[in-house]
Formats: structure tokens, sequence, C-alpha cells
């Protein structure tokens, strides 16, 4: 008899064999301009259960540049383990080729050159129709939205989200965790939730008065497809009230709550689940380590984190599949479920190059519809860059350079803070910034721009307990973002040692000088989780800063030291 | 601009971790004392006695916990990091139906929130979980 790993084992074979015949011949076949749709829809239908896992499509409706990081340390157990691998050493793992399509999707280096080459990736339209091909191959498939939709665009922010549902209503996802979401008041978000026709989960969106599961959100949904059950099980983003502005969302509680995550895997396999899938808004390292902690888990479909990864990772006997960001790929995943059981797995990630994929002609005017009122003031151009710009990286983008320097010059302050989201696309050398692309990284429904005095060792306090969210090294007390930027201080930080002496070296870039512990400084910065925070939007901030500026430069930034990676 | 407590706490973090690095040691001894008067200094076990708290804290001043420990007379808990370090003594008779406590309690800072159960046959169980009180980044 052939047992279940041996079963999981010949899964991950298949799932390899696709990567070869998908990702190693990408780039050949693009330099003879042969890369069609087909080549990146190809799959082997295989078993009798297909799902499909988008996530942290952070409201991108049309294709974007958008660039993968560079610098992702890992620490602890995770310290060198995907997805904490980078560039080309990324490529080596996953047997990429340097130029490559792949290369191009999922890893750092020569980005501008290769965006050129390759284009745009993601919008929805592109994404439909990729989803439409995999339920003509298998029309009972799950399509699972692992959150981080209702937020991160021009049109998302105006409407309340409204564009978004939409058009994501449109492709008739069977179900939908969240986070972000929740950043537009629970009003709001029950408003929306109550008229969603799929399943709104999360096993972790508990009632905060009473520490009871949350009446509007389900912890699960059984699927009977494929001839068997299928359980998902919703986990939204733990650390809501804490990374985001609790005051918008008074009512709920969060948590990881693995103990409850466990109690609920058993409930559904004593109602007869054969197969056990959580959508996730973890973050990867939190949901590998939930994968250790937590039984009978099968699929951990992972978002938040934004990391893409052509292959599952495998944790015991539970395969962890996260699906990258910004609506840049769709994950199809398909199951050999029998006999109570997972007997094996295929699965592909697929990167949805937009000139590669045809535009789904319903979803594109859909699309269009919702951007239409709006089209004018978001298309303005404000400027143009000479740089690439982009957000993603554990301390700097240049983008957030930019965001840093507009908010020291225009709220004339010796220090600026931003914070480490990992959302927002990137432009490249020689675009025009428009309005949107200025709103594509800053829109968010608590962006003002505050004015402020800290001390010197308040300000040591405060780049502490950030490290503290991304190089704790147990996974649980990550929060998954990336290290506030600053602008107008330099530091030097050990990401090896604890909360409290990893920071040293704070220097005002200004002057040179190190930063006095004494002294008050005048800091501006945005996105703070106080209610009654005061000041003009950043968006407003920083297009009046682009709009002096003309082309925006942006130089290398030598201001933070790393060590102990 | 003043800084009252609210506002520190919301906009970047850790006036709470940083109070913590000078008040901690005397208020672990303090633990130590409290435990050592619950437990008259005997041996504590592990593996009988289940605590659930948050990894991290939504809100330091009323933090979630709940305590179960099977065959348990007395389970107390202590927040180590707190000035006063006992928080609760749930006393349990022959006819409970669960030897099971939660309850909410204020936390000044990153601490271990610890558990002691004496047992039915005069033995002590312990276990602790660290509760990070803390204000956050930005998550993706």
């Amino acid at each position: 008899m052939i047992s279940r790993r041996d079963f999981l084992q010949v899964g991950m074979a298949a799932s390899a064999l696709v990567g070869a015949s998908g990702f190693g011949n990408w780039a050949r076949l693009a330099a003879q301009q042969r890369l069609t749709q087909d080549q990146l829809l190809e799959f082997e239908t295989f078993g009798n259960v297909s799902l499909i896992h988008v996530t942290d499509i952070h409201a991108q409706l049309k294709p974007l540049y958008f660039r993968e990081p560079s610098v992702n340390i890992g620490v602890g157990e995770n310290k060198g383990a995907v997805p904490h691998v980078t560039g080309a050493d990324f490529r080596r793992l996953y047997g990429i080729e340097d130029g490559s399509p792949n290369h191009y999707a999922l890893s750092s280096g020569d980005f501008s050159a290769l965006a050129q080459a390759y284009g745009r990736i993601g919008g929805l339209d592109r994404m439909a129709t990729v989803i439409n091909a995999i339920r003509a191959d298998r029309p009972d498939a799950i399509l699972l939205d692992g959150g981080d939709t209702w937020h991160g665009s021009y049109t998302c922010l105006k409407t309340d989200g409204q564009d978004m549902v939409n058009v994501m209503n449109a492709m008739q996802p069977d179900a939908m965790t969240f986070h972000w979401e929740f950043t537009l008041g629970s009003d709001r978000v029950a408003e929306i939730v109550e008229g969603l026709p799929f399943a709104a989960l999360g096993q972790n969106i508990f009632d905060a008065e009473w520490d009871e599961p949350a009446e509007l959100f389900k912890p699960y949904k059984m699927f009977e497809r494929g001839g068997t059950k299928i359980a998902v099980i919703g986990q939204a983003f733990p650390y809501m009230p804490i990374a985001n502005p609790g005051w918008m969302f008074p009512e709920y509680s969060f948590g990881i709550r693995d103990e409850n995550m466990a109690a609920m895997v058993e409930e559904v396999r004593a109602a007869g689940a054969e197969c056990v899938v959580v959508l996730s808004h973890n973050g990867f390292d939190v949901d590998k380590k939930m994968a250790n902690v937590v039984p009978g888990i099968d699929v951990i479909l992972s978002g938040h984190t934004h990391d893409a990864l052509p292959e599952p990772v495998l944790v015991g006997e539970t395969i962890i599949l996260p699906s990258g960001s910004n609506g840049k790929f769709v994950t199809r995943c398909d199951l050999d479920i029998r006999d109570g059981r997972m007997m094996g797995y295929r699965t592909k990630l697929i990167p949805l190059f937009s000139d590669v994929i045809e535009p789904d002609a319903e979803v594109a005017a859909l699309i269009d519809a919702q951007r239409a009122p709006y089209e004018a003031e978001m298309s303005e151009v404000i400027g143009q860059t000479d740089s690439l710009l982009y957000r993603r990286g554990n301390f700097n983008g240049t983008w957030d350079d930019v965001i840093c320097d507009a908010l020291l010059s225009e709220r004339d302050a010796e220090i600026a803070l931003s914070p480490g989201v990992r959302w927002g696309p990137s432009l490249i050398p020689g675009q025009d910034i428009t309005r949107e692309d200025i709103f594509g990284v800053t829109s968010m429904t608590y962006g003002k721009a505050y004015r402020t005095e800290f001390t010197g060792e308040f300000l040591k306090v405060v780049l502490e307990d950030v490290a503290d969210n991304i190089f704790n090294p147990d996974p649980y007390y990550q929060q998954g973002g990336d290290m506030v930027r600053t602008g107008g201080l330099g530091y030097r930080i050990d990401v090896s040692k604890p909360q409290g002496e990893r920071i040293s070296n704070m220097t005002s870039l200004s002057t040179g000088e190190a930063i006095d512990p004494a002294r008050s400084y005048i800091v501006a910065g945005w996105a703070s989780v106080n209610e009654d925070t005061e000041g003009p939007q950043i968006w407003d901030v920083v297009e009046n800063h682009i709009a002096k500026l003309g082309t925006v430069t942006v130089s290398e930034n030598n201001s933070v030291e790393v060590v102990g990676v | 601009m003043e800084l009252t407590r609210r506002k520190i706490l919301a906009i970047g973090s850790g006036t709470v971790a940083f109070a913590t690095l000078s008040g901690l040691p005397a208020f672990a001894s303090l633990t130590d004392d409290a435990i050592a008067a619950f437990t008259g200094g005997a041996e504590t076990g592990e593996g009988a006695i289940t605590l659930t708290a948050p990894e991290i804290a939504e809100n330091g001043n009323t933090v979630p916990i709940e305590v179960s420990a099977p065959g348990a007379t007395e389970i107390t808990l202590f927040a180590a990091g707190n000035p006063v370090p006992n928080v609760a003594t749930f006393k349990f008779g022959p006819l409970s139906a669960s030897r099971s406590a939660s309850t909410r309690i204020r936390l000044a800072t990153t601490q271990d929130v610890i558990a002691v159960a004496k047992m039915e046959d005069g033995s002590f169980q312990m276990t602790k979980a660290n509760v990070k009180v803390t204000i956050g980044g930005c998550g993706g």
C-alpha cells in the first residue's frame, strides 16, 4: 500500500514537472515570440477537485508593474528559507533562467529592463480569463479570495470599496477572508458583507465584548465538489487592531487563535470533510508555524506577506501556497481526494502577463465602468520619474524615499516616518506619475500626515518596537509588514538581537550628528492608528512635492546598515 | 504638541516596552515570591494545565485569558510584569463540572502571564504564556 506521504511525494514530483514545462521553457518561448496564453494556462487536470486562489489584490483593477523585493530577511528557523530568498538566489533555487519571464514576474534584479520587455502584469480582466479557463477544465472549481481586496487604489478609496466588490462579484468567488477591508470601518464592512453572494470567513474574527465568534463571519464553509466534501476555514489577519486603527472596528477582536483553528478542523472532519483547506491572511511564516501546531490541515492558501512561490512548501503533510499580490498571479491547485484524505496534488502559479492573456470582455467593461467617473481626475499627470519607483523590501524602497522627502519638505520636519506596508505598484524610469499612481502607494482611510515632536529616546523605542514586529524569531509575534521607512534618519540594525538591542548608531542625516536621546525632533509621518490625527492627506503632500520637482530622481539610499543577517 | 499617553500608544509603540527594561527584574522577583507563597515553595510540574492567551494583546488594558487544569482545586494567575503580580485565584469544589476559568486582565507591558494550579493530590502544576503589549507597525 502506498502511504499518504508517498502520495504527497508523487504530488510534489507532479508539481515539479508542471514547473519544468512552464518555467524552464518560457525564456526561450518568449525569445521566439511564442509565449502564449495556452502555455501560461497549460495544465494537465489532476484528481477530482480544483482550488483557485487569488489574494492581496489591493484594488489593482488594471495591469501594473510590481517589483518583488531584493531584501527579505528571515530570522530564527526561517533564516534562509523561502520566501526569505531573493533575486538570483531565488532563481537558482527554482531553476529560473536569468532574463526569463519568471525572473521578471517572481524575483528582483534588472527590473526596469525586463519590465520594458515583458510589459505589465495583472489586471482583473486577465484574471477573469484565467479563472474562466480553469472553470472550463473543472466547472466546479472553488475560487477563494484571501483578502486585502477592497483597499489600495483611487477608485477603491472614492467608492468605499464598491468598485472591487462589483468586479470581484462578477468573478463569482466561493469564499473570502479579510484584512484591510476592516479599515473601511465596521459599518461599511457589515453593509458589504451582508450583501455578498459568497461566504465571508474568519474563524478568528470574534466579538470584542464577549470574546465569542462574530455572527457576521462564519468560521468555515463546506463544499461538495468532485464527489467529496471539502471544508474551507477562513483565517483573517490576526493583528488587525494592532497594525491598523482598532477604533475603526471596535466591535471585533482577532488573534491567531490556533486552539480554535484546531477545534474547527476537528469539527469539519467530524462533519465529513475529506479535505481541509485554510484560506489564510496570516502571512507565510505564521502559516508555516500554524501548520506545525494545528494537525489535520491539507492545504493553506497563504496571503498577507505578498510572497509568490512557484511551488508549494510542504510542512508535515500540509502544503502551503502563497499566491503573490497586486493581482499578479492566480494559483491553480488540483487535488486528488479519495478514501477520506488528500492523496496528491498538482499546482501552478500562473503569472498574468497582460500582453499575453486576452482580457475577458465582460469584466474589462465592468472595470471601465467603475473607473469612468474618476478617469479625468486620476489620470492627471503630476510629474515624471527618472528612477524606478518601488516599495517592497525590508528597509526602504524608492517610492518611500520620495514620500519621506515629501514629508520632510512639505511638512518642514527634521525626520520623516512612513509605514512599512507591502502594497503599491512600481513605476519604471521614464514614466509619467499620475494622481492614480500616487494613490496607488498612499491611499487609505487614515492617511493624514501628522507633524509632532519625538525625543531621540522615543524614536529609538519606535524603531525597536517595529523591528520586533518583523524580526522576532517566533513567527506568531510577527505582524507581516516591513520596517518603518525613515527620512532624515540613518541607523544600524542587528536583526539577530532581541528587542531593545537591535537599533544603534541613530544619526541625523541633515547634520551628520548622532541622535540625542534627550533632544526633541520634529517628526512628520502618516498612517497613524490614532483616532484624532490631524494634518493634510498624505497623497496631497506627495502630489505637491512631485509637482514642485517636476521630475523625480531618487539616489541610492544607504542610510540603514543591516547586520546580523 | 504635547503627547498624551493615548497618542504615544497610537503613534509608534513602545513606551510600554521601554518601561519593561527597567521594571521587569524587580517585578520578576515579586512574582517568584508570590508563587512561592501560593505553593509553599513546592516543586511545580508541567503539562496538566493549559493557559490560553493572545500572543500580542489588542488592548493591554483588557487581555482575555483562559486557564484550564482538570483535577485542580485552585488556580492562581500571576502577571509577572505588573506592579502587583497576583491577578486572581479560582477555587473549585468536588462538584465543579470543569476546572477552568476565563477572565480579562490588565497588563502594564510585555510580560509573562503565569498560571499555577493546586491539584487534588496537593501537587502543583505551572504554565506560562508571553503576552506582548505593543502598538505595532503596519501590516502588509
